[in-house]
């Protein structure tokens, strides 16, 4: 067999590139298979995106993000300001640092779209604090409790379910009593 | 470990060379970032209140003791001489954005210094747990064994939409990052890393060199960039299965290039381990260069008669800081840094053979 790149080697050597879920088999000769790499990388290099560093693509959001809308809505500086701390969203976009944890709520409309662009997101999912976060856990585990209510629903074990429910109206009630 | 052997020691627990995929995953880290409710964060803490952050975890290092059943040591930085705080950035203890200011910032170290917490950094606290091999899993329990014992105490900067809060938004959420130290001769040796780099941003995932753009010794850090709107298990999944796919790419690529040049990789390995035993100066990224090729010539089976963990010391121990330290001077000059690097280099190799 010829080899898959140059057709002119007989090819000795039978590399498998895996590209996400594609798999592709190649024969190569010798000299081709020292310049695997190379050759890899031309083939693709048109479908790579450019890459840059997260400070390069921060700065770039801090300064486009304030034009922006400066020019659809002005908004007078003191509502930016933290009431806590007293930075400003200048201050801002100028350290990229926030002053204290009353800034995200002072900041908290300018801030998310800077997040769903920064993270693709701005809900958080991850852990909670124990003391903080009471009522937060309780509702996660609402949320998990009627996932598998509904499970074992559709798997029809009733008797399971029912447990279920009685939990969630266990809890159901713990947050009615706190509030 | 004792305190002044922290700066001396060649060996550090979580890079003594063992745990999954040790042959090409060095280490595993994950760091949180924490602050309390009520002080504003260190950029617009006053010095009362940096101390005041401090204060609170200092009184609950105990509690830390009494779970994790290993003792703490706390280093101020203002103690510390300028090598000493060099030395902590080599060995990735501490970052070289604590060493900005050093007015109440304080590290609280493990006594196998796989938990290391950082006062007043960015954050009032950075979490980190070390963990040798691919267990990035185990990194993160230690880290919420501590965060545990901190919440417990003392209310948090938490939002219910945004999560734990942070000095910089891109730690926003989980205050997670975790990232992996690799070793990837293969992969370099058939310029296959910059699709690694490439395709990473996607993944949100971030590689660079450990030591600088060139990445010296073929090693590479990766880590998570987004830190919200995941759970921090879903993030250590994510990167867990990126880094074994890494792997198995360096394994292939490995295995390709033993087919089509191992009497080069050979000759590489022998050379390189001969150069380290017997020279008499050797820079930083010499070194690095050569004791890459030991350890894929270790791996491999084509040296014999070597710890694998050869390559993890001489990594630590060929520093320029932890070098200099070691000689208890001020500074040195390239040339007398080089010739020390060489006798460490010998001694080292010296006592990895094993007789067979
Ligand atoms: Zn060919
Ligand atoms: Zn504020």
């Amino acid at each position: 067999m010829l080899c898959d790149n140059c057709k002119k080697n007989e090819a000795c050597i039978h590399i498998t590139q895996i590209n996400g879920n594609k798999k592709i088999d190649r024969y190569l000769c010798e000299d081709c298979a020292a310049n695997y790499g190379e050759f890899i990388m031309q083939e693709n290099s048109e479908d790579q995106p450019e890459v840059f560093s997260i400070n390069d693509f921060l700065s770039g959001i801090f300064h486009n993000t304030p034009q922006a809308e400066e020019t659809a809505e002005p908004v007078k500086s003191e509502e930016y300001t933290c009431p806590a701390c007293g930075m400003t969203y200048m201050d801002f976009t100028r350290s990229g640092k926030i002053g204290c944890s009353k800034c995200y709520d002072t900041f908290r409309s300018k801030l998310e779209p800077l997040l769903r662009r920064i993270h693709g997101a701005s809900k958080h999912n991850g852990k909670i604090p124990q003391r903080a976060g009471k009522m937060l856990n309780i509702q996660q585990e609402l949320a998990l409790l009627r996932k598998q209510i509904q499970e074992y629903i559709t798997k029809e074990e009733y008797e399971k379910a029912a447990q279920v429910r009685d939990c969630i109206r266990r809890l159901e009630n713990d947050i009615e009593s706190k509030e | 470990m004792l305190l002044e052997n922290m700066f001396t020691d060649d060996n550090l627990v979580w890079m003594d060379g063992q745990g999954h995929d040790n042959d090409i995953v060095l280490s595993s880290q994950v760091r949180l970032a924490r602050n309390f409710k009520e002080i504003p964060f260190p950029n617009r803490a006053s010095v009362t209140q940096l101390t005041e952050a401090k204060m609170r975890i200092l009184n609950i290092t105990s509690d830390f003791s009494n779970i994790t059943k290993e003792n703490y040591t706390s280093i101020d930085m203002d103690k510390l001489t300028n090598l000493q705080k060099n030395v902590l950035v080599e060995k990735h203890i501490i970052s070289s954005n604590f060493l900005k200011n050093t007015e109440a910032r304080t590290l609280i170290i493990s006594i196998n210094s796989d938990i290391a917490i950082m006062l007043n950094e960015d954050d009032h606290l950075r979490i980190q747990c070390m963990q040798s091999g691919l267990d990035i899993k185990k990194a993160l329990e230690k880290a919420f064994i501590i965060d545990d014992a901190v919440e417990k105490k003392y209310d948090m900067a938490f939002d219910d939409a945004m999560g734990y809060l942070t000095a910089c938004p891109t730690n926003l959420g989980t205050g997670l990052r975790a990232s992996v130290i690799l070793h990837l001769p293969g992969l370099v040796a058939t310029n296959q890393v910059g699709k690694i780099i490439n395709v990473s941003p996607q993944l949100g995932l971030a590689v660079r060199g450990l030591f600088g753009n060139t990445a010296h010794g073929h090693l590479f850090q990766i880590s998570n960039q987004l830190s919200l709107g995941f759970e921090e298990n879903e993030l250590v999944d994510n990167l867990t299965h990126t880094v074994e796919e890494i792997v198995s790419h360096e394994r292939e690529a490995r295995k390709a290039l033993l087919s089509y040049a191992e009497e080069k990789v050979c000759d590489q390995a022998w050379r390189a381990l001969g150069v380290l035993k017997y020279a008499r100066s050797l820079s930083d990224k010499e070194l690095l260069q050569l004791a890459s090729n030991v350890r894929l010539g270790i791996d491999e089976k084509i040296i014999t008669g070597i710890n694998e963990n050869v390559f993890n010391k001489l990594i630590i121990a060929g520093r320029t800081n932890y070098l200099t330290n070691l000689q208890d001077k001020e500074s040195m000059s390239q040339r007398e840094v080089d010739k020390i690097r060489a006798d460490v280099t010998r001694r080292i190799i010296a006592s990895s053979s094993v007789k067979e």
